[in-house]
């Protein structure tokens, strides 16, 4: 039974994310943020779901799709839109983007743009958690497309023959860029790869936030006691295109972006909150107001916040000084 | 002082390195029982344990990813990649992973990390066993590379890249580790971007690296029966690069030539005529000679093998050539 703080928490963490995203993308088509971005808007549940199951001294790693994951192991908003703007102030003081941003304080190894490389490297941080003999997990983030990669079927293999403690989850939205799954692999459940290299194996519904923290508890459960990794398939669905500017119509049906905005994980998790009487709307709204409130003054302390100097653009390439 | 081999002094740095730190631990193909493919870490396994000598599949990405996320999670990993041809597997992990992650990050990552990797021709081990990829991994900023040729540097550097807090690529030579010299008994380190002048002369510079160095001091002998006095210069690290000792010999001599074993286009070799080019134009009295392997694969056949590798004739002709 999740306590009633939680169940308020996880709320509240999903709201954050919609909020962040649609500001983001609100700010980007006017032009105001440099380089592109990957919108989350609609894979909130499995953001929430999976970092919910983690504590605070696990690990996870992201994907360039990954503000959502961010923000649901902990991170700051205001420094997250502040790197979006490229600020000083942000987390890579304006050196990574919004594809990059890292807290490592937090655990969050960061999200890599190169799809399927997170899960190498999340092999690594549950092997230091092994060898030092903590019950720490790491948790890694991928596509459906990132299931194809060389990447993945190297990292799964080790983890199971180490036994490592990770926990690698998928975010399956259907599409990998623009190609949909049907035509990038000849399989249903990626979920069923985990089966070919002995790891245990689950598919949820990646809109349902409980459904997600149920498996990924589970799995966290078992890591920590030496039982080696997992692979959880979250199916689930992106509303945007690959970037903000990609419309997404060329290769989805209007109904089919229709049909899933329906089933909004949001929207279920607040009916179900509600229908359990734990809330009444009235909790609901004032969390909503509370977040975008948050969200604006994100948005104040990005547009406050200073330009990088130029100088930083050759420093932290090395731990030691810039090598001409 | 006692004379050791390459592969010896080799493992006694990691030997040594291993006990002072418990962080610090092995993982790549076939080195734990079986020692590695040139016995390296043959007996490691017996001192350190299956924990900290890590055999893994084959799979590069795997070994250098999990290197990453180890450091990133604060141990000190050393991955091996049994032949630098195989590195180009794991080139994601090494050129966009490792070599970014302090730079994205706004510098709060480290990745302390050392991956141990060997090149060169002269076994006849034919275009996928035999090459010299070092410009590759110099191109990328955010990386370190090693190249030592002698027992006594192999072990100063090894150390040394062990204890950095930035990431290594330490290449060796598959026909250097046979190679005996003095290696003294107590410790030592050799700092990482400090050159070595192998031979003292005043007629010509030659700048070596690895198994060339090894060439161009045989060339050196045979030169000076001719009356050229020739000074070899071994860099042992080319990021950072020793430059002001390059510069400070061509002012002596006016004269350089550059030998290695990569292809002659593009190679490490052409960085340095560049740098001597744009710093000391008018300290050479001829023009810069490289002396390098054809733009070749490297051949199978011992004959034709021989034909590509410069050997010590090709440097005397290359310095011959400065002398009208």
């Amino acid at each position: 039974m999740i306590p009633r703080e939680r169940l308020i928490d996880v709320y509240e963490k999903m709201a954050r994310i919609r909020s962040f995203e649609e500001k983001a993308v609100e700010l980007f088509l006017k032009g105001v943020l440099p380089g592109f971005l990957h919108s989350s808007i609609g894979q909130e549940a499995v953001s929430v779901g999976a970092c919910m199951a983690l504590r605070d001294d696990d690990y996870m790693i992201s994907t360039h799709r990954g503000h959502g994951d961010i923000i649901a192991k902990g991170a700051k908003t205001d420094r997250m839109m502040a790197e979006l703007f490229a600020k000083k102030t942000g987390y890579c003081k304006g050196k990574g983007g919004s594809m990059h941003i890292a807290d490592l304080d937090l655990g969050i190894l960061g999200a890599t743009g190169i799809v399927g490389g997170g899960l190498p490297i999340a092999n690594g941080a549950a092997l230091a958690c092994q060898l030092k003999g903590g019950d720490q997990v790491c948790l890694s983030f991928f596509g459906d497309g990132a299931s194809n990669t060389g990447s993945f079927h190297e990292a799964l293999n080790l983890a199971s023959v180490w036994k490592l403690p990770v926990i690698f989850t998928c975010q399956n939205n259907l599409y990998a860029e623009s190609t949909p799954q049907r035509v990038h692999q000849n399989i249903c459940d990626i979920a069923a790869r985990g089966g070919g290299y002995g790891i245990p194996e689950m598919c949820v519904d990646g809109n349902d936030v409980i459904a997600v923290y149920d498996a990924v508890s589970a799995a966290v459960e078992r890591a920590r006691k030496r039982g080696g990794p997992a692979l959880i398939e979250c199916k689930t669905y992106r509303w945007f295109g690959h970037y903000v500017g990609d419309p997404g119509t060329l290769y989805r049906t209007k109904e089919e972006v229709e049909e899933w905005k329906k089933r909004d994980p949001i929207k279920l998790y607040r009916e179900n909150l509600v229908a359990l009487g734990a809330f009444g709307e009235e909790d609901i709204e004032e969390i909503n107001r509370r977040v975008e409130k948050e969200i604006e003054e994100a948005v104040a302390f990005a547009q406050g916040s200073p330009d990088p100097d130029l100088e930083d653009a050759l420093e932290d390439i090395y731990v030691g000084r810039y090598i001409p | 002082m006692r004379e050791i081999t390459y592969r010896d002094a080799l493992k006694e740095g990691l030997r040594e390195e291993m006990r002072r730190d418990e962080r610090v631990f092995l993982l790549g193909e076939d080195i734990a029982e079986f020692g590695g493919t040139y016995k390296v870490t043959q007996g490691l396994l017996e001192e350190f344990g299956p924990a900290r000598v890590r055999n893994t599949p084959i799979s590069e990405a795997a070994i250098a990813g999990a290197a990453l996320g180890a450091a990133l999670a604060g141990m000190r990993p050393v991955g091996e990649i049994m032949y630098i041809d195989f590195s180009t597997i794991a080139l994601d992990q090494i050129a966009n992973q490792i070599a970014k992650v302090r730079y994205m990050f706004g510098g709060k990552a480290k990745a302390s990390l050392v991956i141990r990797t060997q090149g060169g021709a002269g076994r006849s081990s034919a275009a996928q066993h035999a090459q010299s990829l070092e410009a590759w991994y110099a191109h990328v900023p955010g990386l370190k590379v090693v190249m030592p040729s002698t027992p006594y540097d192999v072990k100063g550097l090894i150390k040394s890249s062990i204890r950095d807090d930035d990431p290594v690529i330490f290449i060796e030579h598959k026909l250097l580790y046979n190679e005996k010299g003095s290696v003294p008994e107590e410790e030592y380190l050799i700092p990482i971007g400090e050159g070595d002048i192998k031979r003292e002369g005043k007629d010509v510079t030659i700048v070596a690296t690895s198994r060339m160095v090894l060439r161009s001091l045989r060339a050196a002998e045979m030169l000076a029966r001719e009356g050229i006095d020739a000074e070899v210069i071994d860099p042992r690290t080319l990021v950072p690069l020793d430059e002001e000792m390059i510069l400070q010999s061509v002012k002596k001599t006016g004269k350089l030539v550059i030998v290695h074993e990569a292809c002659k286009r593009l190679g490490y070799g052409a960085e340095i005529a560049a740098i001597v080019s744009e710093k000391a134009f008018y300290d050479l009295d001829a023009p810069i000679k490289r002396v390098a392997a054809a733009n070749s694969p490297v051949p199978f056949a011992p004959k034709l093998e021989n034909f590509v590798i410069p050997d010590e004739q090709a440097i005397i002709k290359g310095v011959r050539e400065l002398f009208g």
